[in-house]
Formats: structure tokens, sequence, C-alpha cells
């Protein structure tokens, strides 16, 4: 594969409608109502197709976030910004950064410098768990199902602000009871959603790759985000289920949610952004629509100049 | 052979108090390990923690509150040792998971391992050190704070009870010791049901997505060492009323070894895990003992082989052999489930 | 030993690690019970002791043990029963051929400076009734010490004696830390390859006394290598028959570590079983002539002892750093993915880790039952300052391992200028938990990269 593929498969606009699943009716978060994918998307048509490029409503800004790994500088990224509401791509060869990028932006990892800024909120000092009830939440690379809990747990889990999880309401069950079944009802909601239901009470360890991927979806929704970061979504996935979770994912931005996700599947990167940030060497090199990405000589600079052959295709980092 | 006292000696490990003890510390040693995933090597620090909490309470430091030219409070023996079992139960094994837990539980599991252990080796140094013998009564340890206790007995002390298995002291231990055990299998039993106990085991599985969902991992384990640290105080300060007595080598390293072959043994993060694998460890271990020291007493053990010091020494090496043997062959124990069990290997 | 071993452990077996770890410990028992007689022999007859604690009091009212005093003992008619040299605990202890009279003697030149028996204190004790099956303490009561020494004197002292226990703690840390480098496993057995180490030599040297190449220092060299050899080849076996196989049936790290545990204690209470509770000493090494280099005096065997322990650091260090496996053993423990995707056969690289790590592990027994003297629990104890070495230099690197020993032995010596010498261990443990909340990664390792 080379560069001049890579412009080829791209259909901006097919596929998400057709993939989208039934909607089963699942009580949106306060702030999301207020949020109109459309009118987001629509804003993107004026920002500048340049690196660090200014958006009309960012939900997620970072400035000049450097990572050193001893001598090597993994990151250094002058200026990002995430626009609110819409699916934004971070792609690039292996070893630009982009995982290491989105662990900075998730506070999965400190910078050496360098500040980051989510929904008005500074993120700077703020322990990685607290991320969460700001409203982001994170997906990983290699997908953390919590093997010896079931399906129904795990989505438990992923709710917040539960009062059972206070150690001394624990053991005084009737405290936490009522809430308990709302947040399995709204659990199992989800997985209704996700056609998980009839796995409910089997082993998260038991689950194929795909449905992993799945339930972890699921279950960062159970937080209520705002903004969703996917590391990876289609690694690993069994290409029967690849369409479901496109599905899923144009349907998180449907709903208002924001979407940053991480991908080497330039198909999938075509099929459902609608707005790219590309990597290489640590430093963001280009942003645009997706079509325009494949025109950038940056970017084809950077693709060719580095192991070509594993970069455009998928899975191979696996 | 005698098989009656065999018999009667196997009986009293299978429910007896060390049995009780042994339980207690693998209950808390199963919120760590079972269901947080804690590599505590240092149960034994939290066993002495209880221990000591009573004993110095009591012993140095009540005398020194009812000091007439100091404090002179006036505190009255019953207050006193109701105010060390606070002290056993909550105030020190807290501090000591603070001191143990801050520096590790932000780091890879291992370093937990090596600061308990090393907790547990400082622990015993400073109780043996003739310097604090003011305060711990060095090697010999402390006494005379179990009397409270005993007065509370309804047996009569020199009568046998339950199959003349107990003498009434011990039978007023064992009563209690099994009270406090159900009273902590169910509240163990209530908390891993709830959502607190989800989060616990969430943080075992991978503690990078209990934090991705908002869950403050690292206090969550912090809270976990603190609440097993208090089980096993329990069960320490059980130990030394038991012995009347609070002494460091009650309480080093090798203690804590038993504590983990009695979990693993019944089976990690299962509630009566704990207490099956206490029950038979110490079953199968008095057996072996008695066995073997009648059998060097009656001469069928010739002294070439085995002396009576050496008895001792067999039950450690069954222990060691125990811990291989399960940890390689059924980490799930006996009660635990392979199937499950073989989700981990990832 | 090894012959032994290898008709337990058939070479054609296929099995999975089931019967490995089983006839693994097989052939540990089986090994040891070989050892077994020999060590009875040396027991035999001494269930009657005596013994004490030298201690006096410094200026502040604290216990100081008195160190290296030498106490000898006679039987009622006057023979010499044996001789015993006090501890770092003050401790000290002379098997009795049996129950009856026995007298006491210190030399009182081997006590330290500053020290001296109280006015009107006896030497020797005599008429000292011993029991049979007793340990029959006696007390030589010590004036209060004066301080004669500078600080600055002990200080350099201290500091010598550090780098003498640092260099100790760094042979035997190297095999600690490239193990956990190369496999990821954190081997609590290793330890007792320590104590393995120090007691092949004693029953090569004192028990079974192999004196036929002529004179004393070659016996225990003889010892010496015996012991390497023999270590080198448990720690191959151990890897071989357990790790090898628990690592192909992808045995989860915890597992593991939970399993090295199991083996510490199987294996000390083995060695308690055959060696019995007393201290051992290397025959003739126990005291030795002081030579005196103006602000610090050394012990002959000491300087034989930081000689030969620097050699075989450097030796190591250049072998890491120039050989073909030393390079491989430092690139696998670096980054195992990488250097077997470059063609390293990383199979090969961690067992001459094993055979080298134990081989060290022994040797450092040797020496270290030289300084002090030779104990079931020796390994365990000295299990301890490995970790903390190892942590302050950073977990799994080589040179971090050999760096953060030697400054922790240095550290744990020279802390007694202010605390007690009977804590002086707490302190570097406290230390070790300190590193950790500061600077994890230790002070040569490097922070952990992240996704």
């Amino acid at each position: 594969m080379t560069a001049d593929d890579m412009d080829v498969p791209g259909v901006p606009d097919a596929g998400p409608e057709a993939a989208d699943p039934e909607p089963v009716a699942v009580p949106l978060a306060e702030a999301l109502r207020e949020v109109d994918h459309e009118a987001a998307r629509a804003a993107l048509a004026d920002v500048p197709w340049e690196p660090g490029a200014k958006k009309p409503d960012p939900i997620l800004v970072a400035d000049h976030v450097v990572r050193r790994f001893g001598g090597l500088t993994a990151v250094d990224a002058d200026h990002v910004e995430v626009q609110r509401g819409v699916i934004t791509a971070l792609i690039g060869p292996n070893g630009a950064g982009k995982t290491t990028l989105f662990n900075l932006l998730t506070n999965f990892d400190k910078p050496d410098s360098g500040t980051r800024v989510f929904d008005g909120h500074n993120i700077d000092d703020v322990p990685a768990h607290k991320i969460a009830n700001y409203g982001m939440v994170r997906t990983f690379q290699l997908t953390k199902a919590l093997s010896k809990m079931t399906v129904i747990e795990n989505m438990k889990l992923g709710a917040t602000g539960q009062r059972g999880e206070k150690l001394w309401r624990s053991i005084l069950p009737f405290t936490w009871k009522a809430q308990e079944r709302d947040i399995e009802a709204r659990a199992d909601a989800l997985l209704e959603r996700f056609k998980m239901s009839h796995m409910r009470d089997e082993f998260a360890g038991t689950l194929s790759g795909g449905q992993r991927k799945l339930l972890e979806m699921a279950r960062a929704l159970m937080v209520e985000p705002t903004m969703v970061m996917l590391d990876e979504p289609m690694a690993g996935v069994n290409p029967a289920l690849t369409q479901s979770l496109l599905g899923h994912v144009t349907g998180l931005s449907e709903q208002g949610m924001t979407v940053l996700f991480v991908e080497h599947d330039m198909d999938m990167v075509q099929e459902i952004s609608d707005w790219v940030i590309v990597m290489a060497e640590g430093r963001i090199i280009a942003e645009g629509p997706p079509a325009s990405i494949g025109e950038n000589q940056a970017v084809v600079d950077a693709y060719l100049g580095s192991h070509h052959d594993s970069a455009l295709d998928l899975d191979t980092e696996l | 052979m005698d098989w009656g006292a065999i018999l009667e000696n196997t009986i009293r490990g299978l429910i007896g108090e060390r049995f009780i003890v042994f339980a207690l510390a693998a209950i808390g040693l199963n919120l760590h390990f079972g269901y947080t995933g804690l590599l505590n090597f240092g149960q034994a620090v939290f066993m002495a923690a209880g221990a000591y909490g009573l004993a110095i309470t009591v012993v140095t430091i009540g005398p020194r509150l009812n000091d007439p030219d100091g404090l002179d409070l006036g505190l009255s023996t019953t207050t006193l040792f109701w105010l060390g079992v606070f002290v056993a139960v909550v105030v020190f094994p807290l501090i000591m998971a603070l001191i143990m837990g801050i520096p590790t539980l932000r780091l890879r599991a291992d370093y937990l391992a090596i600061v308990t252990i090393a907790a547990a080796e400082i622990f015993r140094l400073i109780a043996r050190s003739p310097r604090f013998d003011w305060l711990t009564g060095s090697s010999d340890g402390l006494s005379g704070f179990s009397k409270t206790f005993y007065d509370m007995s309804p047996f009569d002390p020199g009568g046998r009870y339950l199959f003349d298995l107990f003498i009434g002291n011990q039978m007023f231990l064992v009563l209690v010791g099994w009270v406090v055990l159900a009273l902590s299998a169910f509240t163990c039993w209530l908390i891993i049901r709830s959502p607190w106990g989800r989060v616990l085991k969430a943080i075992r599985e991978d503690e990078d997505a209990a934090r991705s969902l908002g869950k403050n991992a690292y206090w969550y384990k912090m809270q976990a060492l603190m609440l097993g640290g208090i089980f096993g105080a329990i069960g320490g300060m059980l130990r030394a009323i038991g012995f009347s007595l609070a002494q460091p080598d009650n309480f080093i390293t090798d203690v804590t070894f038993f504590v983990w072959v009695a979990l693993i043994l019944g089976g990690a993060g299962k509630i009566m895990g704990p207490l099956i694998g206490a029950a038979i460890l110490y079953g199968i271990l008095d057996f072996t003992d008695i066995f073997l020291r009648q059998g060097v007493a009656n001469g069928n053990i010739p002294e070439s082989i085995m002396t009576g010091t050496q008895v001792g020494q067999v039950r450690f090496m069954l222990m060691g052999l125990g811990l291989v043997l399960l940890a390689a062959f059924r980490p799930q124990g006996i009660i635990g489930n392979k199937e499950e069990m073989a989700l981990d290997d990832r | 030993m090894p012959q032994a071993s290898r008709n337990v452990l058939r070479p054609d077996r296929r099995s999975g690690g089931a019967r490995a770890v089983l006839t693994a410990i097989g052939a540990l028992l089986i090994a040891l019970a070989i050892g077994a007689p020999a060590l009875a022999q040396d027991d035999s007859g001494a269930d009657e002791t005596l013994g004490g604690t030298l201690r006096t009091r410094d200026e502040a009212g604290e216990n100081i043990f008195v160190e290296g005093a030498t106490f000898t003992v006679f039987d009622a008619d006057g023979n010499e029963v044996g001789s015993s040299t006090t501890d770092a605990e003050g401790a000290w202890l002379v098997p009795l051929p049996g129950p009856g009279f026995y007298s006491v003697e210190l030399d009182e030149s081997t006590l330290a400076e500053g020290v001296s028996l109280r006015e009107g204190a006896s030497n020797p004790l005599t008429g000292i009734e011993v029991q049979p099956g007793t340990t029959r303490n006696t007390l030589f009561p010590l004036g209060e010490r004066v301080t004669t020494e500078d600080n600055t004197i002990r200080s350099v002292q201290l500091f010598v004696d550090g780098i003498k226990l640092g260099m100790i703690i760094a042979m035997c840390a190297i095999g600690l830390s490239l193990i956990y480098g190369t496999t990821g496993l954190t081997n609590f057995a290793h330890g007792e390859m320590v104590t393995f180490g120090a007691m092949v030599a004693f029953v090569f040297h004192v028990t079974w006394q192999v004196s036929w190449l002529g004179s004393w220092m070659s016996s225990l060299v003889f010892a010496g290598v015996v012991a390497i050899v023999i270590t080198g080849v448990a720690g191959w076996l151990f890897n071989e028959y357990v790790w090898k196989r628990l690592r192909n049936r992808g045995a989860s790290l915890i597992a593991a570590l939970v399993v090295s545990i199991g083996f510490s204690i199987l294996a000390r209470y083995v060695l308690l079983y055959q060696f019995g509770g007393r201290a051992g000493f290397y025959r003739d090494y126990r005291i030795g002539q002081q030579v005196d280099f103006g602000v610090f005096s050394l012990l002959r065997k000491d300087i034989f002892i930081i000689v030969f322990a620097l050699a075989v650091l450097v030796a190591v260090g250049v072998a890491l750093q120039r050989t073909r496996i030393g390079k491989a053993m430092r690139a696998v423990a670096d980054n195992r993915d990488l250097a077997e995707s470059s063609g390293i056969d990383v199979e090969k690289v961690i067992r001459w880790v094993w055979i080298v790590g134990s081989a060290l592990a022994g040797l450092g027994g040797v020496l270290f039952g030289l300084t002090e003297n030779i104990n079931w629990e020796m390994g365990f104890r000295l299990l301890l300052l490995m970790f903390a070495g190892v942590t302050l230099g950073g977990l799994g690197t080589a040179y971090g391992a050999l760096f953060g020993s030697i400054i922790a032995g240095i550290f744990i010596q020279m802390s007694t200028l202010v605390i007690p010498s009977d804590m002086k261990n707490v302190g570097a443990l406290i230390t070790l938990i300190v590193i950790l909340l500061v600077r994890p990664q230790g002070l040569l390792g490097r922070a952990e990269r992240i996704g």
C-alpha cells in the first residue's frame, strides 16, 4: 500500500447512517442535550487546514506538550484543539507518538512540560481518575475487559457517583440499593443497544476480542461522558463486527458526544471522522478534513519516509 | 501410638484458637490479595499491631496514664483493656497500613511485597531491641494484659468443655473467636457484594481500567489495605490474649506465610476460602505434628532421622512445599473455580 | 550432589511443569539429605552449649553489643573444649561435649577499644554447671564504654567496613537483579542460595575437612570453589526444572513470586533441619590478625575479602560490558522483546543469568560467612539488604545493583554512628521505603514508559 491509496476508499458521508443500530432509549447526560452535532460539523468548514488550527468551539486544548523518555522526545506538540461534538481522528505512522499524546491528553501520563485544558478545567495537576468526573472517558488499545467480573458487573462499575462505593455505606445495603437498581437498568439498556444482553452474566474473560471492544465502549458510556477517547477501537476486531463498531462510534457523536480516536486503518478514518490530526515523529504535521489528508505533502512524506508498509495496514502492531 | 490424642489434637487444629487467629488474618489477606490483588507479605505486622496495640496500651502506657505524678487519669483496668482493644484493632493497623501503603501503592505490585516483608523485619528488630525494652519488653515481650478478658469468662477455669477438648479459659477464647470470626466473614461478604467491593475487584483485574472509569485506585487500595489489616490485627490480638503474651517471635515473617498458605489452600477471592483453608491447614499441621512427636517419643522414628526439635521444623517445610505446589498447580484453591482462574491468563 | 540430582531428574521427561516442580523438590531434599550425616555428625552430642551476650552501655545508657571478643571454654580438667567470637549482636556460643562443669575465659585483648571488664569481675569464670540438654548463659559484666577514639576515625573505619559489606551484598544481588530484569521474577529464594553456598563450603571445609590440598587456606579456597560450582549447578537446575517450566506454562508473575517464596521457606527449613539452629564458623578464620592502616584497621581476612570481592565485581562488570553473553544479558534485561527480535537466544541468556547469578550468590555466601557466621537464616536476612540495595540502584539493572548495594552497605555501617548497632538494618530498610517514596525507579533506573 502506498500513500496514493489513502484517499481512494474514502467516501466520507457513506456508511454511518446505514450501520446505525436502532436506537434504544438511554437517558443522555444533561450537557449533551445542548450539543448539536450537525452544527459542530458545519463549523469546521471555516477552520484552516494547518497544524494546530484554532477551532470555533474547542472542548480539549493542549499547549506545548512535551514528553521525553530518556533521550528520546516522544511527543512535542505545540498546540492541539479538538472541536466539540465531532469525531476527530489522530493518525500517523508507527512510533509517531499517537498513543503517548493520547495518554497525555487523558492524563494517564504526565508531560515533562505543557498545559492541557478540558472543557474549561485545567487538568495538568488532576489525577487520572478525576478526568472521568469531568466527563472524559477513555478506552485502551489492549482492551481492558475485567476478565473475572461478569459483563453486567463490568457495566455497573462504569457508573459514577455511586453511593455504595463508600466503604462505610457498603455494609448498609439499604443506603445504596435503590441507586444500584437504577444503575442496573441503565446498564441493561446499554447492553441492549450494543446487542450484548444475552451475555449479561458471562465472565468478561470469555468474550471475543470484538465483544470486549464493544463492552469497553458500552462501559465507558456508563460514565455519561461528554468526550470519549478511543485508543485503536478497531485493533484486533473481527471484520464482521467492524461495521457495528463504526456505527456505535458515529452514534456517540450524534448523541452530542465528542469523539477522539487513534487509528491505523485509513478506511475507518475516511469513513467516520469529521476532522483528522496527523502526527509524525512526535509532532503534529497536518490537520484537516479526511479528504484533504491524502493530498497533503507533509503527510505523504511522513508515511513514505517511515515504515510505510506497516503504517497503513491494520493490525500490524498486534 | 495414642490415636485418641492424635484425633483430639487434629480436631483442636481444625476448630481451635490457631484456626481462628489464622482464619481472621487470612480474611484480611483475602481482602488484600484475593479481592484487590495486593501482594501483602507483611500480614504478620498487622497481627503484631493487634497484639502489641493491646499489650502496649495496657501494660506500658496504662501505668503512665495513671501515674499519680503525671496525668493521674485513674483509668480502671477494664477501661484500659477496652482502650487497648481500640488501639489494637483500629489505631495501630491504620498506622501500619499508611506506613506500608503510601510509598508502594502507586508502584508495581511486587514493590509492596518487598516493603511489607521489610516491614515485618523492621518490626521484629525494633520489638526485640533492648533499646525499646521499656516499650515492647524486648525479646521477652509483654504480659499481664489478658486478665480483664478472662475475668469475663463464664466458664470454670478448671473445667473441661466441648468433649473435653478445651479447658475453661480456652473455651471462652475459642467461643469469642468463633463469634468474631463469623461476624468478620459476614461483614466481608456484605462488603464484597457492594459497589465498593466491585471497585476492588476491578482494581485487581486492571487498575488502569478502574481509573479510566473515575475510580481512585490508590485510595481504594489504601482502604483495602487498612480494612484487611484490621482483620489481621483482630487475629493477632486474639493470639496474644490466647498466649497471655505479646512476643516478637510470635509474629515473625514466617507467620505471614502460614496465612498465605491458608488463603491459597482455601481459595483466594472466595468468602469461605480463608476459613476452610485455615481449618484444613491447621488440621493437617497439628496432625503431622503430634503424629511425628509421638513417633519420635516412642522410638518409631529413630533419632538419627528426626529429633524432637526437628519436628517443629517439619511443619515449616510442609508449609513451604504447600505454597509451591498450590501456587504452581492449584492456584484456585480447594473451593475455587479453575475455569474462572484461567481467565486470568492474558 | 549434582549427580544425585540427575538421577532424580530424568533427562527425557516431556511432561509439563507438574512433575518438574515435584522432581526439583525431590532433588533438593535428596541433595540436602546427602549433606545430612556429615552435618549431623557435627551436631551429635552437642545438645549442651555455653554462651552469652556481651554488651555494654555508652554514655547515653544505650546498649552497645561488643563484636569480635573471643571466649574459650575449658572442661573440668582444664582441656580446651572450644572457643567462640561474639557476632554483631554480641552473642557467642560454644557447643559442649556433654553436661558437666566448665570454665570460660574471655580474651580481654580481643575486646573492642574503649571496652573493658567491670572492675572486680572475675575472668575466667569457673565451675559453671551445665545440665543435660541445656544452654547455659554466662555473664561477663563490662564497664561503661569510654569513647577514646575520635569520631572521624570511627567514621573511616565504618566506611571501610561498609564497603566490605556492600561488596558482599552486591555480589549476591547481581543475580537477583538480573533474574528480575530478564524474567520479571522477584526471586525470594535467592537468599537461600547464599546460605546454601556458605553451607556447602562449611561442609567441605569443616565437616568433611577436605584438607588433602595442604594448608588450611587452600582448603577453604577449595571449599569455596566447590560452593561456587554447586550453587551454579543448583541455579541451572532450578531454572531448568522449575522456572523454565513455569514460564512455558505461562504462569503469572504473581504465582511465580509465591512459588519462589514457597521455595525460600522450604529450603530455609531444610537447611535448618540439616544444619541446626546454631551458628557455624569457618575453622581458623574466626579471629585473625589485625592490620593497622593508621586511620582504620582491618583483619587480614577482611583485606582478602575486599580485594577478592573487588576483583570479582570488576570482572563481572567487564564481562557484562565486553563479552557476548554479558552484552546479551544487559540487552535482555533492558528490553526482552527487542533483544529477542534482534536474534538473541533469550532462553540461553536466562540460563546463564541463573547459573552466574546463583554462583555469585554462593560465593557471596562464603564471603559473608567468613565475616560473620554461618547460620540457616543468613541468606534471608541478607535478602532484605539485597532488596534495599537493588531498589536503591534500580530494579533490573546490573550496574544499578552493584552501585546500590555498595551504597547500602556503607549506609548500614555508617548509620551505627547515630543508631544502636543492633538496629543498623532497620535504618537500611527504612531507607528502602523512603527511596520508594521519592524515587521509585532507583538512583540509576529510568522512569517507565507507559503505553
